[in-house]
């Protein structure tokens, strides 16, 4: 099928920045968006045209590494990750538009290219048990419901790729922070530091320049992984109850 | 150089406890005064870093992807085999010791993986304790599972998502002492060299991928968590991003690269679609446990099949050939990976592939969902058959799957002795990137085994005793050695630029990949890899003369990043051909035709090839050079293995 892409292209950082428009031919069905866009970097490199630049690695859908916001979505039409949308999704002469993650948190670096170093800092603020190497106790020491270990699992599926950010109207990151503060806060391991943790992984969250959540949905509607918001709600609790009796010192 | 493994005399259930005891510790107050480099941040890495920097050490921690959380060891589906015997079922430390290098097929150190076997008990309990959730009973113990030919359950996992529990459990660990400022990370940043001082290795070059910037970067040690070069063959499993690079610029300053021949082709893929394929995904093995393999019993029925006249579903059972359970009656569909892998590359020989290519086998749920439920199957695989559906179009609950080997892990890598250090004293290999514990195949479960019992349970040990010997005194950041260095990868990028040819860099890798693929794969001869040998060789210098790299350094430049890999793996590329074609034996996953029983199975040689063949390198263009390791087995008795 043939296509014409709208892409977004911005050289670096402090380039403004605009759409270019490239028609695709000879586009099968078989192929993975970003293979599609492989064909496409072939076609330009032999033209002497700087190829699109865009972030993926394990194209299993695991990495989190892919984004691209694609028709309006981030990772395109299905609850997927872009790289494991298939082109069997468009339609031939579609038009497709493609772009960064928008957020103030998340600067483009470069094309389809955003930093999202916000995350790892989320977690660096307190998304660990704190336990060192060794001295730990037999693992069937700790024995856990299955039902909690479930929802813990269901948490803890998250692969941090930032959809949620994108598909927020405020750029929040509550689901990803949620997602981190949920598991261990279901989870026996965490209920030492459960309270200083919420306060300071929401914290952080702030200070990276996340907007705020208003419950709109849009960032489970999303998730290629099923997140759940049940999760903010979860970490609404945590918060709540661990600002009021807070042990931050 | 004699290779010495370093390995303790003494009972081998002794070896590592000795070993510990007589290695040196580095005074508690002296620890802040050393820094070591970490390259890579997967599960031997992140795991590596982590430990080091509770210790008190300064660790320096590299990845080229965006976040540590994006390395590769995310996307093990499958499971992580420890020796906890929680089931009753016969399982030991010394079972799992056993299984390893019999499914190694006798080409692993034994001390190295009774080590492994030993310790594999501590990762389990140091996942639960970081809160891994991984799977449970009702009555809140964990859940076992058999996996990949085992015949105790000894498996844990976390659904289909193990490899990314453990990750993310071993990033957290990362992440907290990255915020106590004992771990630097520099995300975004390839490893491009090491720099050697007086003979050991001090520092290492790195590219921000970012910027362009070409800069140094000096240690007490450095450690290599870099993993598996499967992406030699441009087709595999493999990340797009997994590399070969710092593992071969350590080969080339003096690190031995052993058995790099040794690789796995996993049996469990979604096939190739078409030219467009940039990498193949991998379905757990554990769907094996379930699933049969199948094709039709005839060519007849199989060419009816690839032209579209029948379904799968309309062939009758008595046409169908499940040749694993009828060659292999005791362990049928869950033989190891190298004999599955190879089983299906006979039959679609033989004209009985099941897809358009003629490259797949069926891979049936159809009599585990009449046994079990669908909601069973989906309790256990759910994930990953949205994930097929996902990628074919097909709901695998209703037609079998289509399956077919493809390249997945690389047994072979640096070498390295009991202490995990290379032939370069102060350089270490850890996870993947080294070559020391799974012999000629690995089995299943055993990687994420492997990658955390390096970087938790083994280098804080093994490097302290190192550290312990060089004293704390600062390495000196502006010895001569870290210009040079600089400046030649400064060279190598510039000379890149420069070339301005006609074609792409994928050009190249695609190439390279089908001449891995089609002589250097599943079945190899002489023939095909003296001639593979001859067009590598045409291909390199072809790519340095005619490869178009766009842009400039000073950007972010995916072409030439990609660029300096492929220039890698074409040398890599040589060499495994040379390994191949001097191991005049079949072992594991290195299958040479010439040598094979009557019935088709591997024929060792343990007369002449029972050693490690660990390569040093000569200079550009010069034959590398063999050095042996010599495997002794006190423990097992080498045999064929046998399925039947």
């Amino acid at each position: 099928m043939k296509l014409t892409l709208k892409i977004w292209r911005q050289k670096n950082a402090s380039d403004k920045g605009g759409f270019a428009t490239y028609p695709v031919d000879h586009v099968s069905k078989d192929m993975s968006f970003l293979e599609m866009l492989d064909v496409l970097n072939e076609e330009l490199t032999e033209k002497g045209e700087d190829p699109v630049h865009f972030d993926h690695d394990c194209r299993e859908g695991i990495c989190g590494m892919c984004s691209l916001y694609i028709n309006g979505k981030p990772h395109g039409p299905q609850q997927t990750t872009t790289c494991q949308l298939h082109m069997r999704s468009f339609n031939d002469g579609d038009t497709v538009v493609i772009e960064p993650w928008r957020a103030k948190a998340f600067p483009v670096v470069k094309d389809l290219v955003v930093d999202r170093a916000a995350f790892d800092r989320i977690i660096q603020a307190g998304g660990y048990v704190n336990v060192n190497t060794g001295g730990v106790p037999d693992a069937n020491e700790i024995p856990i419901p299955k039902t909690i270990a479930d929802l813990a699992m269901d948490a803890a599926q998250c692969i941090g790729c930032g959809a949620c950010v994108a598909a927020c109207k405020n750029a929040s990151a509550m689901l990803f922070t949620s997602a981190k503060v949920s598991q261990l806060a279901l989870l026996p391991q965490g209920q030492v530091e459960r309270k200083t943790r919420a306060e300071k992984m929401v914290a952080q969250m702030d200070a990276e320049g996340f907007g705020a959540c208003t419950n709109t949905g849009a960032c489970e509607a999303e998730c290629p992984k099923g997140i759940s918001i049940t999760n903010i709600a979860r970490m609404n609790r945590e918060y709540f109850s661990a600002v009021v009796s807070s042990e931050n010192v | 150089m004699i290779l010495d493994s370093k390995a303790p005399a003494g009972p081998l259930a002794e070896k590592w406890t000795k070993h510990k005891f007589t290695s040196k510790l580095v005074n508690p107050a002296n620890k802040r005064k050393y820094t070591v480099i970490v390259v890579g941040t997967g599960l031997a890495g992140a795991s590596a870093a982590a430990s080091l920097a509770e210790l008190g050490y300064n660790v320096k921690a590299f990845c080229f992807q965006d976040s540590p959380r994006r390395a590769h060891s995310i996307a093990a589906q499958g499971g992580i085999n420890a020796a906890k015997n929680y089931q009753n079922d016969g399982d030991s430390v010394f079972r799992l010791f056993y299984d390893t290098v019999k499914g190694g097929d006798y080409r692993a150190r034994e001390a190295n993986v009774y080590r492994l076997a030993e310790v594999s008990v501590n990762i389990i309990d140091q996942c639960v304790a970081q809160g891994v959730p991984f799977a449970r009973e009702y009555g809140g113990l964990l859940a076992n599972r058999s996996f990949g030919g085992a015949q105790v359950s000894r498996t844990f996992y976390a659904r289909g998502q193990t490899g990314q529990q453990l990750l993310l459990g071993a990033y957290s660990a990362l992440s907290r002492q990255v915020a106590t400022g004992k771990v630097k990370l520099y995300p975004r940043t390839e490893m491009m060299d090491v720099v050697m001082i007086d003979g050991h290795a001090r520092g290492i070059v790195t590219r921000n991928l970012i910027t362009g910037a070409v800069e140094t970067h000096a240690g007490h040690a450095v450690l290599l968590c870099t993993g598996g070069y499967g992406n030699v063959f441009f087709l595999s499993t493999n990340a797009m991003g997994s590399n070969v690079t710092a593992a071969w610029r350590a080969h080339k300053r003096g690190a031995y690269f052993a058995n790099p021949c040794f690789t796995q082709i996993h049996p469990t893929c979604i096939p190739v679609s078409g030219d467009h394929q940039s990498k193949l995904t991998l379905m757990s093995e554990s769907l094996r446990n379930d699933g049969r393999v199948w094709v039709p019993k005839t060519v007849e029925i199989a060419e009816k099949l690839r032209k579209g006249q029948i379904k799968a579903n309309d062939i009758k059972e008595e046409d169908r050939d499940y040749y694993l359970e009828r060659r292999y009656p005791s362990f049928g569909n869950l033989v190891p990976r190298d004999v599955a892998s190879r089983n299906a590359k006979y039959v679609c020989d033989e004209g009985r592939g099941v897809n358009e290519t003629g490259e797949a086998v069926f891979l049936d749920f159809r009599d585990a969902i009449k046994r079990d439920s669908r909601n069973v199957i989906e309790q256990k695989y759910g994930n990953l058959f949205d994930m097929y559906q996902q990628i074919t179009g097909e709901n695998p609950y209703e037609v079998p799957m289509m399956i077919y080997p493809a390249v997945h892990y690389t047994m072979g890598g640096l070498w390295v002795d009991y202490n995990l250090m290379t032939t370069v004293p102060g350089l270490y290999a850890l996870g993947e990137a080294n070559f020391s514990d799974h012999g000629a195949n690995r089995l299943g479960a055993s990687a994420l085994m492997q990658g955390l019992a390096d970087g938790y349970f083994v280098i804080p040990y093994t490097v302290g005793d190192y550290l312990a010997t060089i004293g704390p005194a600062p390495v000196d950041a502006n010895h001569p050695e870290f210009a040079k260095v600089k400046g030649e990868v400064q060279d190598r990028i510039k000379k890149l630029l420069s070339i301005n040819g006609s074609k792409t860099v994928d050009y190249f890798h695609k190439k390279l990949g089908k001449i891995m693929w089609d002589e250097c794969g599943m079945a190899r001869t002489a023939e095909g890899l003296t001639k593979a040998k001859a067009q590598i060789q045409a291909l390199k210098k072809e790519f340095w003369s005619d490869v178009k790299v766009l842009g400039f350094n000073e950007e972010l430049n995916q072409s030439l990043e990609k660029a300096h890999r492929v220039a890698d793996f074409l040398e890599l590329g040589e060499l495994m051909v040379d390994d191949a074609l001097n191991r005049n034996e079949s072992c594991g996953g290195h299958f040479r035709e010439e040598y094979q029983t009557p019935e088709g199975e591997a024929l060792r040689d343990d007369e002449n090839y029972a050693y490690a063949a660990a390569w040093k390198y000569m200079g550009e263009g010069i034959q590398e050079e063999l050095h042996q390791e010599a495997l002794v087995f006190e423990n097992v008795k080498l045999t064929q293995r046998s399925y039947k």
